[in-house]
């Protein structure tokens, strides 16, 4: 049993014999040059040979026992110094690795001045150890040790990150690899991280307090003069004006895709900018695992290697029939598991533009240090069409736009073909859909009919049948909804300060029913329990914790309310569940 | 007057959300999704070619508050050399109604012209289909007076930097004060048109131009004081807000 290091070439030292399970404690993944560890695939139990300068790459700790420190760390991402929130003074934090069937233990310490926390993103926990505070416990006070505790599940790819305010923003984010008891259905010949996040230098209060101001703050793609002109040449004056129209009456923007744009952040990938070249390094003819991970705090990334296909064998950790596809698109909190197989003896660039396209992380594949391939250049912004606003024949969006009575904005009657509740007529609601369509084999705006085979929710499918096996009983509908310009974001119209919680009974199957009212796309999750995705035929399809849902989209998925005691349940978009969309779903006897 | 400013106000600050129903998530850490928030917008700050003397102008408003209200400060006027400033400062409430819309209530102060006059207001503001800005208030009170005032806003991107502004705002009066130089019926009407070059999002210079009239009895007393009914003046100033 071997394992290999990104650059084993050099690093001979890192194969190593047979491990002892019982001694596994910590790597430092990367040397010198700043490389992450890489893993053999399908090696269960692993060991470090050396410690070493990981100033470039990340840190990766194994084991069962884990000392993690939080504090605060002076970085500097772009020309500034900033302080970020860090684990054990690394951004983002370590790598945990840990082995399913064990019982970790994570001490806890905080070294900031205020209250802080962990979550185990997607990871199968008794309640008070699933760090959200308020629901779990009270969060981690300034100077204070808190021990985390509980058998480990579930094996795969997942992350973990501050609960607490806007620390996640700030860099307390880091991955989590939970090496399977069994083993590994899918082999590589080495593996490594892309976790993918965005930086600001400004303070994420005030970033809030800026879209609270003036929401459209970010977005300079917004139509123009110009635009208009534009428009007119290819389509005629009186079709670009209804367009315009159709949008002004609404009251909307079509361009807008992200809230807080490259204008302030800078992507990261690993923890490096895009200058910085994250590498990861590969023998030519290697099949390499790469466990995407999106961490950012408002950033859904669309990402591609250029000269490599992609095989997607897991989504949010969970095993799934491996698609091939050139191009996926990362919703928040989701996590990717993708195989490539690079055969030349050349770079490739890992490219991931954010999907409002005013930026990229970017990092580099490469048999050897210091090599570059190609960066594309990003693509141009898609404006949002009427089908994004729940209007449901695609095929008209873009021409006839003026006919088409596709909105309500609060004011007309809604068709039976979906209901609203009347919460969601108030200030807080700036439109409503009115022809709600299941659109899982719809990429998103931006990536329809972009010449690649693109990833979609359609593609999804677990290698395994519902483990549950029972049809929901009970049905919870719930919309997403929201108001762009007063930045105030909800469930249903009502804000989680204004909210009960959502009440389960334990051990029964829900089905829960989205439906996407505003013009972002959120990406929810639920703690503590598993989100299984169902097909348009309301069937079984993929187990996952973070569901995303596009503008004007309607799905469906069960929950097994099989974990009792308080559960958060919200948009991932930070900005988004701190202005209102998080509920409390409570599991009871 | 004072029983119109009593129930406007009590209008406004009533239907607050009850506090007990936050309850169930108590001490959570995601309650507060509802922040302090402020704003203050100085939308004009400007010099004007006036004749007979330039004049300083401006347009300011300040919000404090919640989601569900907050308080508003709003003034406009301008001031000439040697004369004291023309024009009005309101203190509000202002609560969302509607997905669009803002009820707004409080005082109005006058000042300038004559002895200073307080009236209680009403009014909306909010955002039109396609995005036309609207403030649209009645007042009255004092002696006896009530008026209205309208003033809508557009935003035409240029690019998205630079920014044209067509901006009408119009006054009209139920009844004639010739101590105030008011007339009844539509007594004033300004145009403008303002390209600002947004530096950044709260650091705008702009230039423009402006045409203010004045109609009926309004115009008559503004002959009689010397003053001409209708002037066109070019603008430049800086719009920012923090």
């Amino acid at each position: 049993m071997t394992i290999r290091n990104g650059q084993d070439a050099r690093h001979s030292a890192l194969s190593i014999g047979p491990t002892d399970p019982g001694r596994r404690r910590f790597v430092l993944g990367a040397a010198a040059s700043g490389l992450v560890a890489g893993l053999v695939g399908g090696l269960s139990r692993w060991q470090p040979a050396s410690a070493a300068d990981n100033s470039r790459g990340l840190t990766h700790l194994t084991g069962t026992d884990f000392a993690l420190t939080i504090g605060q760390l002076p970085v500097q991402i772009t020309d500034r110094e900033r302080l970020a929130v860090a684990v054990n003074g690394s951004l983002p934090a370590p790598v945990l690795h840990w082995q399913e069937g064990d019982t970790v233990t994570v001490r806890v310490t905080n070294q900031l001045r205020e209250t802080t926390s962990i979550h185990w993103h997607g990871i199968l926990v008794p309640t008070g150890m699933d760090g959200v505070p308020g629901l779990s416990f009270p969060g981690i006070a300034p100077g204070e040790t808190f021990t985390y505790q509980f058998p480990v599940r579930q094996s795969g790819t997942y992350w973990y990150h501050s609960h607490s305010g806007f620390q996640e923003q700030l860099g307390l984010y880091g991955a989590l690899v939970i090496h399977p008891k069994e083993p590994e259905p899918v082999t590589a010949d080495r593996e490594y991280v892309v976790l993918l996040s965005d930086w600001t230098d400004e303070s994420p209060a005030r970033v809030l307090a800026k879209l609270k101001k003036q929401s459209d703050y970010y977005n300079f793609n917004q139509p123009t003069l110009g635009d208009l002109f534009r428009d007119a040449r290819r389509e005629g004056l009186s079709a670009a004006l209804a367009e315009r129209s159709m949008w002004g009456e609404m009251r909307m923007n079509p361009t807008d895709l992200a809230d807080v744009s490259g204008y302030t952040y800078t992507y990261l990938m690993n923890g490096q900018a895009p200058a910085g070249n994250w590498t990861g390094l590969f023998r030519p003819g290697e099949r390499v695992r790469l466990r995407f991970i999106n961490a950012a705090a408002m950033s859904f990334f669309d990402v591609r290697i250029p000269g490599l296909r992609m095989t997607v064998v897991a989504a949010d950790g969970q095993p799934i029939k491996p698609v091939d596809v050139e191009e996926f698109r990362i919703a928040v909190a989701e996590t990717f598991d993708v195989l490539v197989t690079p055969e030349r003896d050349e770079a490739y660039t890992i490219f991931a533009q954010s999907m409002d396209r005013t930026g990229f992380a970017r990092g580099t594949l490469a048999p050897r240090e210091g090599m570059t391939a190609v960066v594309p250049r990003l693509d141009k912004p898609v404006a949002l069409t009427m089908a994004d606003m729940g209007h449901d024949d695609m095929s008209h969006a873009g021409h006839d736009m003026a006919d088409m009575p596709g909105m309500d904005m609060g004011e007309a009657t809604v068709p039976a073909a979906v209901t609203h509740a009347p919460t969601e007529t108030g200030p807080g609601v700036d439109m409503l859909a009115m022809n709600p369509t299941s659109r899982l084999n719809d990429p998103g705006v931006g990536l329809r009919d972009n010449g690649r085979r693109v990833l979609t929710y359609a593609d999804l499918h677990s290698t395994f049948p519902d483990p549950d096996g029972r049809e929901p009983t009970e049905t919870i509908e719930l919309h997403l909804t929201g108001h762009m310009e007063r930045y105030i974001w909800s469930f249903n119209g009502v804000k989680a300060s204004d909210a009960e919680p959502i009440r389960l009974r334990y051990g029964n199957r829900v089905r829960f029913v989205l439906v996407n009212d505003s013009m972002m796309t959120h990406p929810i999750h639920l703690h503590g329990m598993w989100s299984d995705l169902e097909d348009e035929q309301g069937n079984f399809q993929v187990r996952k914790h973070t569901i995303s849902v596009k503008p004007g989209e309607r799905l469906t998925y069960r929950v097994s309310a099989d974990a009792l005691g308080r559960w958060a349940y919200h948009c991932h978009l930070m900005m988004h569940m701190e202005t209102g969309m998080f509920r409390e779903v409570f599991v009871d006897e | 007057m004072n029983k119109f400013i009593g129930a406007t106000l009590c209008l406004l600050a009533g239907q607050h959300q009850s506090a007990a129903v936050a309850q169930d998530i108590g001490h959570h850490a995601h309650m507060d999704d509802d922040p302090l928030v402020w704003m203050v917008l100085v939308d004009e700050l400007e010099w004007q070619n006036a004749s007979p003397d330039d004049a300083l102008a401006w347009d300011v408003s300040a919000w404090l508050g919640h989601d569900t209200g907050r308080a508003l400060f709003r003034s406009e006027g301008e001031m000439t050399r040697g004369d004291a400033a023309d024009g009005r400062a309101e203190l509000l409430w202002s609560k969302p109604v509607a997905a669009w819309w803002d009820l707004v209530g409080g005082l109005r102060e006058d000042f300038g012209t004559g002895p200073g006059q307080t009236y209680g207001l009403i009014g909306v503001q909010g955002t039109a289909p396609y995005r036309f800005h609207i403030e649209a208030d009645l007042f009255g009170g004092e002696r006896g007076q009530v008026g209205t005032r309208l003033e809508s806003k557009y935003e035409i991107l240029v690019t998205n930097r630079l920014i044209a502004e067509p901006r009408l705002e119009l006054q009209a009066f139920g009844k004639d004060d010739a101590d105030l130089g008011i007339g009844s019926g539509l007594s004033q009407l300004e145009l403008g048109l303002r390209l600002r070059y947004e530096i950044r999002r709260e650091f705008a210079p702009y230039v423009g131009v402006e045409w203010q009239g004045k109609f009926g009895d309004t115009a008559d007393f503004a002959g009689d004081a010397g003053e001409s009914a209708r002037d066109t003046r070019f603008v430049a100033g800086l719009r920012c807000w923090f």
